[in-house]
């Protein structure tokens, strides 16, 4: 048995410790918000925040995160500024590559708060989303970064 | 979404309940509220639309939720000719049954951009005739004519100001008979077609609540990982089953017809278990099939006359007399659907009945398939759509149907099936790819005279439907170049049907994929050797006042044609007519002395009849764009040694954030039907951004994706 501490919950796993991170949670937790497509780190939707950094968890093993405090799309508040401004763009199409691109933007916006364009985009250019929905990320990310802001971070 | 909702629960809750059936050239809607109260009966319909006591209104969906959003602008139709309160409208997804099947298919399938096109009669009338019966059973119970009553908001109104709502109403208007040709809305009466709406199933996708078929699990299911041949025709020559055994959480390996399933406990010891039989697999059917010999082959085929699929007037004589002909030819790869959700399916096989949970594109193709396997009646056959994650034509196919039906028999109980990300590229049903040769001629006044049109291409309706092709012709192989939107008086289409093991299938906009491409840059060639302006030279060729030609003119207004554009800087456009709609694209772009090509803003114009949910049409224009640009730069299959060679997004890039360039998108507005949109706002991307290049750099780009190297100056 090993604990992992997701979303601020610890949760005991029978799993090897050298199973990717993404297995344990969609298999062993039941976590399906983070999605499986690619499995070698190209793509980014099995993107999760680890110690409030985004990791791929695809290429994660679970030994190396039994520390840390692991977050999915579902760990953050219905209110949070990317989840607000997700809904306000209205963002998804198929909806499957989200979760990991709004977890990466967290990690992004607490590096960068007030990002340029150019910014976005090299931030963005590792992640795929098939349906094209980029635009609306954009203007997503400019206004989660917004709220952010005048909540005063 | 509430997935597991049954008959059952549904016949508890429902008061009036208007069910359609769409027979061959006949749209039936009847009221399925009498038949539902008789429990015990046979007929078991599925309802459109549903009205409680509570005053809650469902809106039960038979199309996939692909993301296409759909699932808000079906209800919007129906809501609106209900007078129905938005708020008060639920939407959940319906098992596969007959009255979602589509009135001009016959077959329930969420594809060629039909949900709303092929519907947009029935929705009206569904909501028109539940709308009728409401007011019928206000004005029985006041004893006034029904005409003195109005609707707003969920309520009949009497006209002293007393009103009942629809739920106080439901059951009694449950046992009235439907009317006939209910009156539908002016379009100037519509309050909620064509208004901003926020997409319902948004909230969930945003807070990782969607399940999607991947996602779905079931007590006691086990989930499969099918190991299939890496090369055309190959066959196991051995495998190790001990191994996978051998890995932690495998259950069983199946051997299926020449391929091989790992059943486990969790996904991950699947995968694990599948990687562990290291199959030797022979050579197959094809071992010197790759890119190279795939190219000469299709050129090949170039030189072979082909079957005619469209013939109009004398194009050789018209050739002949031309005072300028132009020929040229031009090169499509395959491409890949890399939908973002791995294809899979769930199926419990159980003596009386099989059910399958699946993000299937076509259900009355999965209910058939499980039936055939199962030897269960259709009607035994219960298929929960889930939402899919993406989709793009690919999960119309059956292959996991087949696995997780003869797996959930073989092990006794509920698998599910997952593909690998290789097994997604493996084993794709790739859109065609496509050469063409193509000789134009035009007239002393730079007129077209003549177009001849060659297509060496795989055929995809030989494999999916081959009773529709008939002498040797594949309609949707020349789609595009037969129905172009311009008026030729001799055209001549050949169709040249190249036959390969690699599977065909298919993709957004079918055949309108390649074929836009190849009319749109070569009327564009014809253009400039015409010394016309490419606008007004295609203008020329339509018929003025047609929608293509309207499309095209509010694009070259709205995306300012005439305007100067910034040093460097080049402007092409391309038009496309199909499924029913009408759209332009005009790209803005540079091009660097390396050959690198900078979008930097795309302008689409779309006329797609009625614009039903304007903001769901934006996106997909949007998103039209940027899987356009993405076909254009980046996509190719690549094959060796006789299978596939790409095998992950490494292998196959799509186009990311830094390069979308800013896209604006203008809706003609009028009151026509509804036509289609996911698909005419892809095709003429690709074409409108190689026009932009020649006019920005005198260089022509005839092959997809565009080759940079050929862009090289100075």
């Amino acid at each position: 048995m090993i604990v992992l501490n997701v979303n601020g919950t610890k949760r005991q796993v029978d799993a090897a410790p050298g199973n990717p991170l993404l297995w344990v949670l969609r298999d062993n937790l039941g976590i399906t918000s983070v999605k499986y497509t690619c499995g070698i780190a190209e793509c980014g939707m099995c993107t999760v925040l680890i110690d409030g950094q985004a990791r791929r968890s695809c290429v994660v093993n679970v030994e190396d995160v039994l520390e840390s405090e692991i977050t999915t799309i579902e760990g953050l508040p219905e209110n949070h500024p990317v989840k607000v401004a997700w809904i306000e763009k209205q963002v998804p199409q198929c909806g499957y590559c989200q979760p990991g691109i709004m977890l990466q933007t967290v990690d992004f916006l607490s590096r960068e708060p007030n990002p340029t364009e150019e910014q976005i985009n090299n931030e963005m250019d590792h992640m795929i989303c098939r349906c094209g929905t980029h635009p609306r990320i954009k203007k997503a990310i400019q206004m989660a970064a917004e709220m952010t802001a005048k909540q005063g971070g | 979404m509430n997935t597991h909702m049954t008959r059952r629960d549904f016949l508890k809750k429902s008061s009036l309940v208007v069910a359609a059936a769409a027979l061959p050239g006949k749209l039936n809607i009847f009221n399925a509220s009498l038949v539902l109260a008789h429990a015990g009966t046979s007929f078991k319909p599925h309802a459109f639309l549903e009205i409680a006591t509570d005053d809650t209104i469902t809106v039960w969906m038979g199309q996939t939720n692909l993301g296409q959003g759909t699932h808000t602008g079906i209800p919007m139709i129906i809501a609106d000719e209900l007078d129905a309160p938005w708020e008060k409208i639920q939407v959940r997804m319906a098992l596969a049954a007959e009255p979602f099947k589509s009135p001009v298919w016959h077959v329930q399938v969420t594809g060629g951009s039909s949900s709303i096109r092929h519907r947009w009669d029935m929705l009206r009338e569904v909501g028109a005739a539940a709308r009728g019966m409401l007011v019928e059973t206000a004005s029985e119970k006041w004893g006034i004519p029904p005409k003195k009553c109005v609707t707003k908001e969920g309520k009949v109104i009497h006209p002293d100001g007393r009103s009942l709502t629809y739920g106080q109403l439901a059951k009694a208007a449950g046992k009235r008979p439907v009317p006939e040709n209910p009156p539908l809305k002016s379009p100037k009466d519509y309050r909620i077609i064509g208004t901003q709406r926020n997409r319902l199933d948004i909230p969930d996708k945003v807070m990782g609540k969607t399940v999607y078929g991947i996602d779905f699990t079931l007590p006691g299911m086990c989930i499969a990982v099918v190991a299939r041949p890496p090369r055309y025709g190959a066959v196991s020559r051995s495998y190790n089953a001990e191994a996978a055994m051998a890995v932690k959480g495998v259950i069983k390996v199946v051997p299926l017809e020449n391929r091989i399933a790992v059943c486990a406990e969790t996904t991950y010891a699947a995968m694990q278990g599948r990687n562990a039989l290291e199959i030797k697999w022979s050579d197959g059917s094809h071992p010197d099939l790759n890119d190279d010999t795939l190219d000469a082959l299709y050129k090949a085929h170039l030189e072979k006359s082909g079957a005619v699929a469209q013939k109009s007037g004398d194009v050789k004589k018209a050739l002949a007399g031309a005072a300028q002909t132009i020929e040229q030819s031009y090169k499509l790869p395959y491409i890949s659907h890399a939908q973002a959700e791995p294809i899979n399916c769930t199926a419990h096989v159980e003596k009386e009945r099989c059910r399958l949970w699946i993000p299937t594109q076509a259900q009355t193709a999965t209910q058939l398939t499980a039936s055939k396997l199962t030897g269960l009646p259709v009607e035994k056959v219960e298929v929960m759509t889930t939402p899919a994650g993406g989709g793009f034509g690919l999960r119309g196919e059956q292959d996991p149907v087949e696995d997780s039906v003869l797996l959930s028999k073989t092990l006794n109980r509920p698998v599910k099936v997952i593909q690998s990300r290789e097994d997604e590229f493996a084993n794709d049903c790739f859109r065609p790819a496509s050469q063409c040769r193509i000789k134009a001629g035009l007239d002393k006044g730079g007129r077209l005279v003549a177009w001849s049109h060659k297509v060496a291409a795989p055929s995809v309706m030989s494999r999916k439907m081959p009773q529709y092709v008939k002498n040797n012709i594949d309609s949707d192989a020349v789609s595009g170049i037969r129905d172009m939107p311009y008026s030729l008086p001799n055209l001549l289409v050949n169709y040249v049907m190249v036959n390969l093991p690699i599977t065909v299938g298919w993709w957004r906009s079918v055949g309108y994929s390649v074929n836009v491409f190849t009319v749109e840059s070569f009327m564009d060639e014809m253009a400039h050797a015409a010394g016309k302006d490419p606008i007004q030279f295609r203008l020329d060729h339509m018929k003025k006042g047609s929608r293509p030609y309207n499309i095209l003119s509010l694009l070259a207004e709205k995306g300012g044609w005439g305007s100067p554009v910034s040093k460097g800087r080049a402007r092409g456009v391309a038009v496309t007519s199909c499924f029913e709609s009408f759209a332009a694209h005009m790209a803005e772009v540079s091009v660097s002395k390396k050959g690198k090509i900078t979008v930097h803003k795309m302008v689409c114009a779309l006329d797609c009849g009625t614009a039903v949910y304007p903001d769901a049409i934006r996106a997909q224009a949007e998103a039209g764009v940027v899987m356009g640009l993405s076909v254009a730069f980046y996509e190719k299959v690549s094959f060796a040694n006789g299978g596939v060679k790409t095998a992950n997004y490494d292998d196959y890039p799509i186009l990311t954030m830094s390069e979308v360039p800013d896209i604006e998108v203008h809706i003609a507005r009028n009151n026509l039907k509804a036509g289609g949109i996911g698909e005419p706002v892809f095709p003429s991307v690709a074409p409108a951004v190689a026009n932009a290049v020649f006019r920005a750099t005198g260089i022509r780009l005839r092959e997809l994706p565009f080759k940079r190297e050929l862009l090289i100056r100075g």
